[in-house]
């Protein structure tokens, strides 16, 4: 009967792959929507510490970040340094890049800006205190210590 | 009857699509910023003296560029730190040597016995290791946070945490305060 009459090629039907590509649309903005872009890049290696009392940061706009920690490149020296934005700092210019943060916030923000500190573990505390004092000078009082939410106590 | 348009070839699309997804995948971390979230204090007015503090009512730390502790002007380990805390800030006994206790009113909560002005005064070395001021960090807070779980199961049932009523939760943080005070630090060990 000429219904079942098979067709002259009798190779595999083509995979429709119309549809991959919404597949991976959807995968993408699934992406998007959790992941954060990173703004800085990072010249030093902060390996942040582990406790069991951590809290998530809220209002990711308004938190600052600064972080402390041995360069990367031994060229940079092998002392703990401070990195805000994209480049290297002092302890004196922290005064400086809480004004300029604030001032790129709105002005209702300012109060509720948080200083995030990613610290890396084997830092000394000194420069630590040091930035500590500097951000009460200029009255960031909000901190938080960056850590990773784990067990603390190895011992 | 109109003519049918030649279908599009999309196959390419997803290889498109590909790239993007792995050009974000790149340019973006997932990992959500956690950490221990303090207030630092306004800078000292220096013309006004420091009011004064009954030796009772501090809990003193001291933590040496060797990162050993100092409790109480007693040598102490990290893991006795919790309790320790715990047994400072709760004073359950009314003992003599532990904070003074009051009755204080807090709203949603009543009436209870709460520390006067029991503070816990922390003071690091510039030698520390920054690990090791964290660990400390985390196990006051620890201390606090249980007894805060103690109180709010006491009186609504369910650990603080749990809370959701923002005036719950407020009392509970009314009744038991981060009270961690830090003093400048000290330079022993040099860098």
């Amino acid at each position: 009967m000429a219904r079942f009459k098979k067709k002259g090629s009798k190779g595999l039907p083509g995979i429709n792959t119309g549809s991959m590509s919404d597949i991976i649309f959807m995968f993408l903005f699934f992406f998007m929507v959790i992941t954060t872009i990173r703004e800085t890049t990072l010249f030093i290696r902060v390996r942040v510490p582990q406790a069991t009392e951590v809290q998530k940061l809220e209002k990711k706009s308004l938190v600052s970040f600064i972080y402390i920690g041995v360069p990367m490149q031994g060229k940079f020296g092998t002392s703990s340094r401070i990195q805000l934005n994209d480049q290297f700092a002092t302890v004196e210019d922290i005064q400086e890049f809480i004004t300029q943060e604030r001032e790129a916030r709105d002005e209702a923000d300012r109060k509720l800006l948080t200083t995030s500190m990613k610290i890396d573990k084997e830092t000394r505390m000194g420069i630590v205190s040091d930035v500590k004092q500097e951000l009460r000078k200029i009255g960031a009082f909000k901190i938080n210590y960056s850590a990773a939410k784990g067990k603390a106590l190895k011992k | 009857m109109p003519r049918k348009s030649p279908e599009l070839n999309t196959g390419s699309m997803a290889d498109i699509s590909f790239l993007l997804l792995t050009f974000f995948l790149l340019t973006s971390s997932i990992n959500t910023d956690m950490g221990i979230t303090r207030r630092l204090p306004p800078p000292l007015d220096p013309s006004v003296k420091p009011p004064e503090i009954k030796q009772r009512n501090i809990f003193t730390v001291l933590i040496n560029q060797n990162n050993k502790l100092l409790v109480e002007n007693a040598p102490s380990d990290i893991t006795l730190l919790k309790i320790q805390a715990k047994e400072f800030l709760s004073n359950p006994g009314n003992d003599p040597n532990l904070p003074e206790m009051e009755m204080k009113d807090i709203p949603y909560i009543g009436r209870i016995l709460l520390p006067k002005n029991a503070v816990i005064s922390l003071k690091n070395d510039r030698g520390t290791s920054y690990d090791m001021y964290v660990q400390v960090q985390d196990e006051l807070t620890k201390a606090i946070n249980e007894i805060r779980d103690d109180l709010s199961m006491e009186k609504f049932g369910v650990r603080f945490s749990q809370l959701t009523d923002e005036n719950y939760i407020e009392a509970v943080k009314t009744a038991i305060p981060i009270t961690i005070s830090e003093a400048e630090p000290e330079n022993v060990g040099g860098q």
